[in-house]
C-alpha cells in the first residue's frame, strides 16, 4: 500500500527535512510507526510473533534490509530512471533479503525454520519499498539510512511487545524461560494461533491510539 | 495425482489455512481495500488472476533453472535467485495484466485504479510461489511428484484456490466492515482496531474447519 499512503506521508516527509536526524528518528519509530499508525507490513508482525526470540530477529533483519536499501537507494536517487525505479529498488531490496537469508541459514538454522517463508517475504513488505519511496528518493543517504533503522526500530518494537504478549500469555514463557508455571497456568494456545495475533495487534493499536490522544485513524 | 488430492490441495488453501486468515499473507489489501464489497470483490478477482499466473510461471522456473540439479552450475541457484527471479516475474505479470485490462477492459481497468500496480508488493503471490516451490506443505510436494507437468498444473490450482480463499477473506470482511461503520464502537477502538479484532474473531471461525483435513 506504499503508494496509496503516500498521499498524507509526502507532506510529512516535506515537513522533515528542515528537522533532520533526531526528527527523523522520532517521526520514524514512534508518532509515525508504521505498524500502529500506518498499519504497514503487518503480515509479518502477526506470523512471527508467536515468541519473542522470532520478534527479535524479524525486527533486526528489518533494520539491516531497510536501513541498507534506503542508503543505497539514496546513494542511487539521481542517476535511477524515474520509469523503472520500482523494478531498480526491488533489486536492491531482493540482495539484501538474500543477505540475510544466507546468514540466518547459515549460522542460525534453527530461527531460519521458525520464520520459514517470512524472511523470504520481507522483500514485499511494504516497509521498505515505503521508506524508499517516500523518504530515501528525496534525502541524502545517511539521512535515510537513519530514517529507514529507525522505522524499522519502530516495527520491531510491535514485533517485539507483541511478542512478548504473544509468548507470556501462549506458553507462559518469555525468551523460553518459563515464568508462568504450568502447575497453576493452563497454556492459552488461543494467543499462539491466528485469531490471538489479529486480536492482540487490534487492542494495541488501540492503546497506541489512546496513548497518542487520538480517536480514529482511517 | 487424484481428484481427492487436488480437492485437498484446495480445501487447505480455501479454508483450513486461508492465506489472509491463517497464514497471514495479503494482509494490506485485506485491511485497505475492504471498504466497499464491490472494491473488494474486483481486487480479489485481479489477485486470484496473477497468482494463477504468477503460480505456474515460477513453477516453471523453478523445475527448469532453480531446482538442484536443473541446471548444471556448481552454485546453490534456489538460495541466490530464487527472490529477485519471483518478483521480476510477479511485477512483469502485473505489468502485462495492467496493460491488457487498459486496451481490452478499461471498465475493469478503471474500476480497481490504484490497486492493480500494488498487486506487486501483496505478499500473498509471493507466498503462492515460495509455497509452490521451496516452502512447499507436504500435500503439494507429493502431488506434484517428479514431473514437471504435474507440478506445473499442481502450482497452476494451487494458485486458483489461493485466490478464492483471498477472496472470500475480502468478501466476508468488507461486509462486516460496510455494518462496521453505523456500529457505536468505543473510540480507540474505532477504524483498524475493531478491523483487526473482527479478523481475528474471523480467523477463529475459520479454525473450525482444521479437524476435517
Amino acid at each position: 500500500m506504499a503508494e496509496a499512503q503516500c498521499g498524507g506521508e509526502c507532506a510529512t516527509v516535506k515537513g522533515l527535512m528542515s528537522g533532520k536526524g533526531r526528527e527523523t528518528v522520532k517521526e520514524a519509530a514512534w508518532s509515525n510507526n508504521v505498524v500502529a499508525v500506518q498499519i504497514l507490513g503487518i503480515c509479518s508482525v502477526l506470523a512471527v510473533t508467536t515468541r519473542a526470540s522470532n520478534s527479535i530477529a524479524m525486527g533486526l533483519a528489518l533494520m539491516f534490509v531497510a536501513g541498507g536499501s534506503s542508503f543505497i537507494i539514496s546513494l542511487l536517487r539521481d542517476i535511477t530512471p524515474k520509469r523503472i525505479r520500482i523494478i531498480a529498488k526491488m533489486a536492491i531490496i531482493a540482495v539484501l533479503v538474500i543477505i540475510v537469508d544466507q546468514i540466518l541459514k547459515a549460522f542460525y538454522w534453527e530461527m531460519s525454520l521458525a520464520l520459514g517463508p517470512y524472511v523470504g517475504l520481507i522483500i514485499t513488505n511494504c516497509l521498505v519499498l515505503g521508506r524508499g519511496e517516500a523518504f530515501a528518493q528525496h534525502n541524502p543517504p545517511l539521512l535515510s539510512a537513519v530514517d529507514g533503522i529507525a522505522t524499522a526500530t519502530g516495527y520491531a518494537g510491535v514485533l517485539v511487545v507483541i511478542g512478548l504478549f504473544r509468548e507470556l500469555v501462549g506458553a507462559g514463557e518469555i525468551l523460553g524461560i518459563t515464568v508462568l508455571s504450568p502447575e497453576w497456568y493452563p497454556r492459552n494456545q488461543f494467543m499462539i494461533l491466528a485469531p490471538g495475533a489479529f486480536i492482540a495487534l487490534g487492542f494495541l493499536i488501540a492503546l497506541f491510539n489512546h496513548m497518542r490522544g487520538e480517536t480514529a485513524v482511517e | 495425482m487424484d481428484i481427492a488430492t487436488l480437492m485437498t490441495i484446495s480445501f487447505s488453501a480455501i479454508f483450513v489455512s486461508n492465506f489472509v486468515l491463517a497464514r497471514f499473507l495479503g494482509l494490506c489489501p485485506f485491511i485497505g481495500v475492504t471498504k466497499k464489497i464491490e472494491n473488494a470483490l474486483g481486487m480479489g478477482a485481479a489477485v486470484t488472476f496473477v497468482m494463477f499466473l504468477a503460480g505456474v510461471v515460477t513453477y516453471l522456473l523453478y523445475g527448469l533453472i532453480l531446482k538442484e540439479g536443473a541446471v548444471w552450475i556448481d552454485a546453490d541457484l534456489e538460495l541466490v535467485l530464487r527472490t529477485p527471479m519471483y518478483i521480476l516475474v510477479i511485477a512483469t505479470l502485473v505489468q502485462l495484466v495492467e496493460m491488457f485490462l487498459r486496451a481490452r477492459v478499461p471498465a475493469l481497468y478503471d474500476a480497481l485504479g490504484i490497486y492493480l500496480p500494488l498487486i506487486t508488493t501483496n505478499c500473498a503471490i509471493m507466498g503462492v510461489a515460495l509455497l509452490n516451490t521451496t516452502d512447499a506443505p507436504v500435500e503439494i510436494s507429493e502431488a506434484a511428484g517428479a514431473s514437471l507437468a504435474h507440478g506445473l498444473f499442481v502450482a497452476g490450482w494451487h494458485g486458483i484456490s489461493a485466490g478464492i480463499g483471498f477472496t472470500l477473506a475480502m468478501i466476508l470482511m468488507s461486509g462486516i466492515r460496510e455494518r462496521l461503520d453505523m456500529a457505536d464502537v468505543p473510540a480507540p477502538l474505532k477504524g483498524m482496531p475493531v478491523a483487526f479484532i473482527c479478523a481475528g474473531l474471523m480467523s477463529m471461525a475459520f479454525f473450525g474447519f482444521t479437524g476435517m483435513l
